[in-house]
């Protein structure tokens, strides 16, 4: 085995395609996962049945199937029903809401977490449910969860490549690309897996800056 | 600022003061499981009064400030705040006469994520809908008498226990309530720290007409500040009376043995 440095500039182009392509499924995924895992943190304390069981088994269901199954049937399936996304936005949404299964999760501990005497103290004052929420208990709860949503971050990156199986041009998907035009394998993978280390690695390091800002 | 030369505690409420009779438990029964708390419970509360709870733990003292905060609802029998039932009672109702009442807890409870500016100024904003400047120019008075007018942009956290109590303190006060319930409010902190709560407390007892529930076992707080002391047991009050008499000459056996146990 060889290492050619002119293969790794040939693939360079492809390279930056594709780092694009994963940092846009990683930001937005993340997002959607962030909010989403809110919204359903949220409805599961809603005190009535009718709103937790579809909730409760809708994301139970999306927690326990895979997340290849799920991209399948979002691209394949979908557009039979007459719903059709490109490839990466149906890739995006796909990966948000499969980890929006899990940081509901992580939500959930965060705002069990909040001491019973903040929501004493907020009744005391009198402050309405909505403000109790914005102000006293999500400010406290997000701060816990950080470290934890942080982790399901760089889960997130290490599934993207996933996204390759419904046609996305992500970093393995453009690796994939061009050994297969110029038969040189080592190098692409190479770069690709460094790259996976570095966001991976400044990814934790923003992450570590946001948990310092939060402590107070 | 302001001509006004009252100190913060001594300006009026912002709904007019009653008079007579404010609060009224009538026979009020609470159970957590198989345990009795409180045991059809009669009592009842003149407005401006200073009342003291005293008696071991766990004899349903603290589940009254609880039930009139309404962190806790009864199983049976009537409370009645200034002339309004509160269990059952529609949410705005509960809202009118929850902004008569304020609490300090024995842990605090201040909002970790807010300054103690902000810890005092919220719900005044958002509950009285006071301007912002109107409420923190009443949040730096009140900071001024519970002495901690160098502290207001630190958050819970730099603060003693005893600076967070008198915070806490000043947190119920900017809401101008008629009624504050003292939930063993010194319980938790170090003893050194504990004087200073009780000055802040015995100077909004002399200085203002607002009344006070007291859970405490501060025995010689109870008989400075006290018009009268509830003496509780098994979740009745067996004894009750103006604190000399209670302190110097019990007539139940029962309120003899604690107050020799806790003096």
């Amino acid at each position: 085995m060889k290492w050619d440095w002119s293969a790794v500039v040939d693939f360079l182009p492809y390279f930056w395609d594709g780092l694009l392509v994963t940092l846009q499924i990683l930001v937005l995924g993340s997002l959607i996962s962030f909010v989403l895992g809110l919204v359903w943190a949220l409805l599961m304390r809603v005190p009535t049945r009718w709103v937790t069981w579809p909730v409760g088994a809708v994301t139970e269901f999306v927690r326990n199937t895979p997340l290849l199954v799920q991209l399948f049937f979002l691209f394949y399936v979908l557009p039979e029903w007459g719903i059709t996304f490109s490839a990466l936005t149906t890739g995006v949404f796909a990966i948000g809401l499969h980890y929006s299964t899990y940081t509901m999760q992580v939500y959930r501990a965060g705002i069990e977490a909040v001491p019973v005497g903040q929501w004493e103290a907020a009744t005391a004052l009198n402050l309405p449910p909505r403000r109790t929420w914005t102000v006293v208990i999500l400010p406290q709860a997000v701060r816990r969860v950080v470290p934890a949503l942080g982790n399901y971050v760089i889960s997130m990156l290490k599934d993207t490549p996933l996204l390759m199986a419904i046609t996305v041009l992500e970093m393995l998907g453009e690796a994939r690309l061009f050994s297969q035009q110029n038969f040189q394998f080592t190098e692409p993978l190479t770069v690709i897996g460094v790259a996976f280390i570095v966001i991976s690695y400044l990814a934790s390091l923003a992450l570590r800056a946001l948990e310092r800002r939060l402590v107070h | 600022m302001s001509t006004d030369t009252r100190t913060p505690f001594e300006k009026k409420p912002d709904s007019p003061r009653s008079t007579g009779e404010l609060i009224r438990l009538e026979q009020v029964t609470k159970r957590f499981g198989d345990h009795t708390v409180l045991d059809h419970l009669d009592f009842s509360v003149d407005a401006g009064k200073h009342v003291t709870l005293i008696g071991p733990s766990g004899s349903g003292k603290t589940t009254i400030l609880r039930l009139l905060m309404t962190l806790l609802k009864p199983d049976e029998g009537t409370v009645t705040v200034d002339g309004e039932q509160l269990f059952p009672a529609p949410e705005k109702q509960v809202r009118e006469i929850r902004k008569k009442i304020g609490m300090v807890f024995q842990q605090f409870n201040l909002f970790p994520n807010m300054t103690v500016l902000r810890n005092i100024t919220e719900a005044p904003v958002t509950v009285l809908g006071l301007s912002k400047d109107e409420a923190e120019e009443r949040a730096r008075e009140l900071l001024e008498m519970v002495g901690l007018t160098d502290h207001l942009d630190k958050h819970p956290a730099q603060l003693s226990g005893g600076q967070q109590q008198r915070v806490a303190i000043a947190r119920a006060l900017a809401m101008r309530p008629q009624v504050l319930l003292l939930d063993e409010v010194t319980s938790a902190l170090d003893p050194e720290l504990v004087a200073g709560v009780l000055d802040v407390l015995r100077d909004i007892a002399r200085s203002t007409d607002i009344t006070m529930l007291c859970v405490t076992h501060e025995m010689n707080f109870a008989r400075d500040i006290s018009d009268q002391v509830l003496m509780f047991d098994s979740g009745r009050i067996i004894e009750a009376g103006a604190p000399e008499k209670i302190f110097s000459e019990p007539e139940h056996d029962r309120t003899r043995e604690f107050l020799s146990a806790v003096l």
